[in-house]
């Protein structure tokens, strides 16, 4: 049932072949604990994609940017509950400090806008930050501090931090991270500001968005195909197909958006005026996508698709979730409203055609 | 048939930049001669004949077909960023741009080579207007139900009946024309169209004026009694055109102006919040250039695709049906987002008179050149369901 989508990354498709081997949604769905996890996450590090990230003198593999993206739509696609997207950024994040990576799973802090955790002169951190996906399940936390003398990316153990017990509508940890002068196992200098950990977040999240709306989309029709009402298979009715064109549609743009700013990243590496652009579009777009596009699929199925045994609700609601990370959509789309507006009307055209 | 979409990361070429500057400096130098006014869309001759030679002059028609033909050989992203960008500044070209956009690529396909070499550098040149006969008063969006008559005679074809919504006839120079010529078989109700050059200067046409809601005069009826064309306007096979009538579609539906009818709107918006927005408006402005840049990129794409020889027949009615709902609604948003600004805003009466227009204007822009619903169809058909 689910896509794999062709792709031109080996890595990607390395990737894929593991999720469908030890991840599953269906498999996942019906199994009674987390025996699954520990297997797949052996897998997944025996072909060096937790850390694709990090260069190789840093402890990673070495991947591209580009290449760690379509990783993380293949995990999109099948709707992947383990920290494979957080561990990835948070290599980035320390590799871009010159910090090696550890073994294990890790995740990153912080996940709002507003959020703020500091570095006092003692060396310790401070500060609450909420909704950091897979915090209990990760070892480390990779942290973008305020210090002093400007940002500071910190390794954090997570023993040391104390975690509340949330968790998504999907059933992930999403804790809030509080940092009662915790002493970082190590840290050094950030070449970049908390924005630019948003902007990054913001694009792994629509790119993870859109491959769970294509596998969505790839459900849904097959569904439509199959079931039958009123003496027709429903995907016969004009009604429904109407909600399907639109639900490709929703996909499409999803795609299109996030494959775009994926690009800019992975083309750039750096967090200029261009990959704001792109970021803040890609997310704001991406997640009304999520909303239109969870809403049709959850019409086309009916009452199956709401129910726990059905895996359609693994896909709806991390999508939805997903929103909320590095600056919802409404959030991004008060940035970008102000950013064209300080530009003004003569800039506006030449700078959406730059793109 | 898939649900696998494909959007390929174009960026446009450093070529097409420099082809942006020039284009944008013709503009400029245009608007300061006082051609058209970019601010008040609507308003003046929208079938410029004088600036549609100056465009062709430039190159800018017939972009990529060949230079035998008097086109230029360019890429389709080259002739995108022109589209785009006369479609932002408002520049009037209706002249020239549906025998730009797909009555000349019909006849590279399927003219005799005497019609081509006749014709097609002479809508090159900017001096040549094409109308679309399809719809009848009895058949729109149902293609293949139209009725009106071409019968073979002696060295041509007569032609009898009538054809609708045909935008520029009033003013074209010639027609590209779907007709009877057998009626259609059990097996394929399709079968029986062909298509035909039409010269509209011919005895036996008549064009009648249907004025619009918005009180401007596009579309008419074109009415055909005995009307004469030789042999050779002809347009591919007989009885076959639903193979033809298909194959320009990709880039008929997936072009900026798909998404770009009602931009100007867009830019008012801009000048009436100024460079401090209240958080409300500033959002609502942040989500529309989030909708735009979506929809850009998804068409660009498409571009780059068609040129790269793919057939993305999804994808470009995806943007067309994205695309036009998106500028139907554009003139509604900034309406409400506009709607607690202080009444002495500089830019208010031009703003009024641009939502005033953009909102007439805006419930034909998901009818013309296929509607949502038939998009829609075509979409399901595409990914497995028809």
């Amino acid at each position: 049932m689910i896509v794999t989508g062709e792709s031109d990354h080996i890595v990607a498709e390395v990737a894929a072949r593991i999720f469908a081997d030890l991840a599953d949604p269906q498999t996942v769905n019906r199994a009674a604990d987390g025996a699954w996890k520990q297997p797949l996450w052996r897998a997944l590090a025996e072909a060096g994609l937790p850390l694709a990230w990090v260069p190789d003198n840093l402890g990673g593999s070495g991947a591209s940017l580009a290449d760690g993206f379509a990783v993380l739509g293949a995990a999109g696609r099948f709707a992947l509950a383990a920290p494979l997207a957080e561990t990835l950024m948070a290599g980035w994040l320390l590799s871009r400090a010159g910090l090696p990576s550890p073994a294990g799973a890790m995740t990153i802090a912080p996940a709002r806008p507003l959020d703020r955790i500091t570095l006092a002169a003692d060396g310790t951190l401070a500060g609450r930050a909420l909704g950091i996906a897979f915090a209990a399940d990760a070892e480390h936390i990779a942290v973008l501090a305020d210090g002093a003398k400007g940002a500071v990316v910190a390794l954090v153990a997570r023993k040391d931090c104390r975690l509340d017990d949330g968790k998504t509508p999907a059933g992930d940890p999403c804790n809030a991270v509080s940092f009662d002068r915790v002493k970082p196992l190590r840290s050094a200098a950030a070449p970049l500001e908390r924005t630019a950990l948003m902007l990054m977040g913001s694009t792994v999240r629509s790119v993870q968005t859109a491959g769970a709306l294509e596998a969505v989309l790839a459900m849904s029709v097959a569904y439509a195909n199959d079931r039958v009402a009123f003496e027709r298979r429903i995907g016969k009715f004009q009604a429904v197909q109407q909600n399907l064109a639109r639900l490709a549609g929703e996909v499409a743009v999803a795609l299109a958006v996030s494959g775009s700013a994926a690009d800019t990243l992975a083309q750039g590496d750096r967090f200029d005026d261009a990959a704001f652009f792109e970021a803040t579009a890609a997310k704001i777009r991406c997640a009304e996508a999520a909303t239109e596009g969870s809403a049709i699929a959850h019409q086309v199925f009916g009452a199956i698709g709401f129910t726990k045994e059905h895996v359609l609700h693994r896909f709806t609601t991390r999508m939805l979730a997903w929103r909320d990370d590095f600056g919802n959509e409404s959030w991004w789309a008060a940035e970008l409203g102000r950013h064209v507006a300080r530009r003004g009307a003569d800039e506006f055209w030449p700078m959406v055609a730059a793109r | 048939m898939s649900t696998a979409l494909h959007f390929d990361q174009i960026r446009l070429p450093p070529e097409c930049e420099a082809l942006r500057r020039e284009v944008r400096d013709f503009l400029a130098e245009e608007i300061a001669k006082g051609t058209f006014d970019p601010h008040r869309p609507g308003h003046g001759d929208s079938h410029d004949r004088a600036f549609s030679r100056r465009i062709g002059a430039k190159g800018w028609i017939g972009m990529t077909w060949p230079k035998k033909y008097g086109g230029h050989e360019r890429s389709f992203l080259e002739r995108y960023v022109v589209t785009e960008e006369f479609r932002v500044a408002n520049a009037p070209v209706r002249l020239h741009f549906v025998a730009d956009r797909q009555s000349g690529p019909i006849l590279l396909k399927y003219a005799p080579e005497h019609i081509k070499m006749n014709i097609l550098p002479r809508i090159c040149r900017g001096e040549l207007c094409f109308v679309i006969g399809m719809s009848e008063p009895g058949s729109g969006s149902d293609l293949f139900a139209a009725k009106a008559k071409a019968t073979k005679v002696e060295g041509g074809w007569r032609f009898n009946g009538s054809k609708i919504w045909t935008s520029n006839a009033h003013v074209a120079d010639y027609m590209i024309g779907l007709f009877r010529t057998s009626p259609p078989t059990k097996e394929n109700r399709r079968h029986g169209l062909t298509q035909f050059l039409i010269d509209m200067k011919a005895p036996g046409i008549t064009v009648n004026p249907i004025y619009q809601m918005t009180g401007q005069h596009d579309f008419n009826e074109v009415v055909f009694d005995d009307a004469f064309m030789p042999d050779d306007h002809l347009l591919g096979e007989i009885d076959g055109a639903w193979k033809q009538a298909t194959s320009e579609l990709a880039y008929e539906r997936s072009g900026p102006e798909r998404f770009l009818e009602t931009f100007y709107v867009m830019l008012e918006l801009i000048r009436a919040l100024g460079p401090e927005p209240d958080l409300r408006s500033a959002e609502g402005l942040g989500r529309l250039t989030a909708q735009l840049h979506a929809l850009r990129r998804m068409s660009v794409s498409v571009a780059g695709m068609l040129q790269a020889g793919k057939e993305p027949v999804v994808e470009g009615s995806i943007v067309k049906d994205l695309g036009t709902i998106w500028e139907q609604k554009l003139p509604h948003r900034v309406r409400e987002l506009t709607a607690f600004l202080a009444p002495e805003i500089g830019n208010r009466a031009t703003l009024e008179e641009q939502l005033a227009f953009a909102t007439t204007v805006a419930p034909k822009l998901t009818i013309q050149g296929g509607t949502t619903e038939i998009l829609r169809g075509i979409i399901a058909r595409g990914l497995g369901l028809r």
